[in-house]
């Protein structure tokens, strides 16, 4: 499914990534854990080139996306993305906020992508929420918004990028629901959190970052219970 | 009394022409100032510094020149190369130079709009896969349009004031008609009394609407 081999990305001269090697296999749920700095969000954010990677190469479905020639909005179609501050578009409705790529994108008509949109947002609890702006939701209705914002072109990998972080801890609950709920359909998913629980429990695997390194890599049960590095076990000591 | 009421009603019959410049030019200096911002924005070299030489240019001469030049001196550049030209209608010039000299104005009044939306929005748009046109054209200027709006209702009551000078290339609009009935009756205080108050009965007005807007953009900003 995805495929990264030898991922750098500087900075101007900083170095945020060194050299990173990592797959993520079709339906499988990858969390990456590590201390602020480590480099996780750069590398959720090479994967659709929102950054644009200095070195290495990163393969979607067996296609090398970095390189010149590709069509990168065809390919980000394929790569759903949740940011930490939601990103919703404040002029536009719930309903609009979903509609707008499948519409403008994937040249859907309006009608059959306003009824995609209404079963995604039965799907995150928020059927009743069609109408209102943004501005009228919380910060947990409004990550579940751009969640199914994101679900709504159908994509075959949802990036997650601190997708609770910038929520009220009564929120972060009703999220992770709704991402649970992907992950038991089958979603391949890639979360950047800090939700340790979270990870533990839902991860096929995890990927522990630190200082532009994969450190250690491995299923939850390796990683929380039996880390191998003095690293993560360090990082570990500190979140748990 | 009788000669300030005449001052007033003498300026006043040039109102049709200053406002009708003044929406002409708006649409003009809204339209080509959009497109320079975006070209001023732009990675491209080729399209960013022909938008920083024009803006630049523009803000750095006076109007009256400008119109000096458009007025008088393109028609004669054109004769000298054996095209016989000449504006028929002044207004028409009056309209073109106020409408590029705005453009320079609302360019960067544009493009800190522009810059003022998230660059999260960009982001999120482009993660669905919509182009960089289609992320400019459905989710950044909708947004950048309503934070410069009171900005671009400043630029619109100073223009008012702005087509004043057009009086120097036949344009009879407020001011000149003031000059014109001056000239001729030498009732200079009343006249141009007169001008001052029919500018201000077009800029108060406008200037609270302006001033409502922010105040309706600030109360939304904070829900």
């Amino acid at each position: 499914m995805i495929e990264v081999k030898k991922l750098i990305k500087n900075f101007e001269n900083l170095e945020v990534l060194k050299n990173i090697d990592a797959k993520v296999k079709d339906g499988e749920v990858v969390c990456v854990i590590g201390p602020s700095g480590s480099g996780k969000s750069t590398f959720l954010r090479c994967l659709n080139l929102l950054e644009e990677p200095t070195g290495g190469e990163i393969y979607i479905d067996g296609e090398q996306i970095n390189k010149d020639g590709v069509n990168l909005n065809a390919i980000r179609q394929k790569l759903g993305m949740v940011f930490q501050n939601f990103n919703l578009f404040p002029h536009m409705t719930t309903l609009e906020n979903i509609t707008l790529a499948p519409v403008n994108v994937m040249g859907m008509n309006k009608k059959d992508a306003e009824k995609i949109a209404f079963e995604l947002l039965e799907r995150v609890g928020l059927a009743d929420k069609a109408q209102v702006y943004p501005s009228s939701l919380s910060g947990g209705q409004k990550q579940r918004v751009a969640i199914a914002r994101a679900l709504a072109m159908n994509p075959e990998v949802m990036l997650f990028d601190e997708p609770t972080s910038a929520l009220d801890p009564e929120m972060v609950g009703e999220v992770l629901e709704v991402m649970r709920g992907l992950a038991d359909k089958g979603m391949t998913m890639v979360i950047v959190t800090h939700e340790m629980g979270f990870a533990r429990e839902v991860a096929d695997r995890i990927l522990f970052m630190d200082d532009g390194v994969v450190v250690e890599q491995g299923t939850p049960e390796h990683i929380f219970n039996h880390p191998e590095s003095q690293r993560t076990k360090e990082f570990l000591s500190k979140v748990l | 009394m009788e000669n300030y009421l005449m001052g007033i009603k003498i300026a006043y019959s040039g109102v049709g022409a200053t406002l009708s410049i003044t929406v002409v030019a708006v649409i003009i200096g809204v339209t080509l100032g959009l497109i320079a911002a975006l070209c001023k924005l732009s990675k491209h070299k080729a399209l960013s510094l022909p938008a920083k030489v024009y803006i630049e240019l523009l803000r750095g001469t006076p109007l009256l020149v400008q119109a000096l030049i458009l007025y008088y001196g393109v028609p004669m550049l054109l004769q000298q190369h054996g095209i016989m030209f000449r504006w028929d209608y002044p207004i028409i010039a009056g309209m073109i130079v106020c409408g590029i000299n705005s453009s320079a104005y609302v360019a960067e009044i544009i493009r800190s709009g522009l810059q003022a939306v998230d660059p999260g929005q960009t982001e999120a748009s482009r993660s669905l896969g919509m182009t960089n046109f289609q992320a400019m054209k459905l989710v950044i200027i909708p947004q950048a349009f309503r934070i410069i709006l009171p900005a671009l209702g400043n630029e619109f009551v100073s223009l008012i004031k702005e087509t004043a000078v057009l009086s120097v290339i036949t344009i009879t609009e407020i001011t000149r008609k003031s000059t014109l009935w001056s000239s001729v009756t030498f009732q200079s205080w009343p006249a141009y009394l007169g001008t001052a108050f029919v500018y201000l009965t077009l800029t108060i007005p406008l200037s609270r609407v302006v001033l409502y807007m922010e105040r309706r953009m600030a109360q939304s900003d904070r829900s």
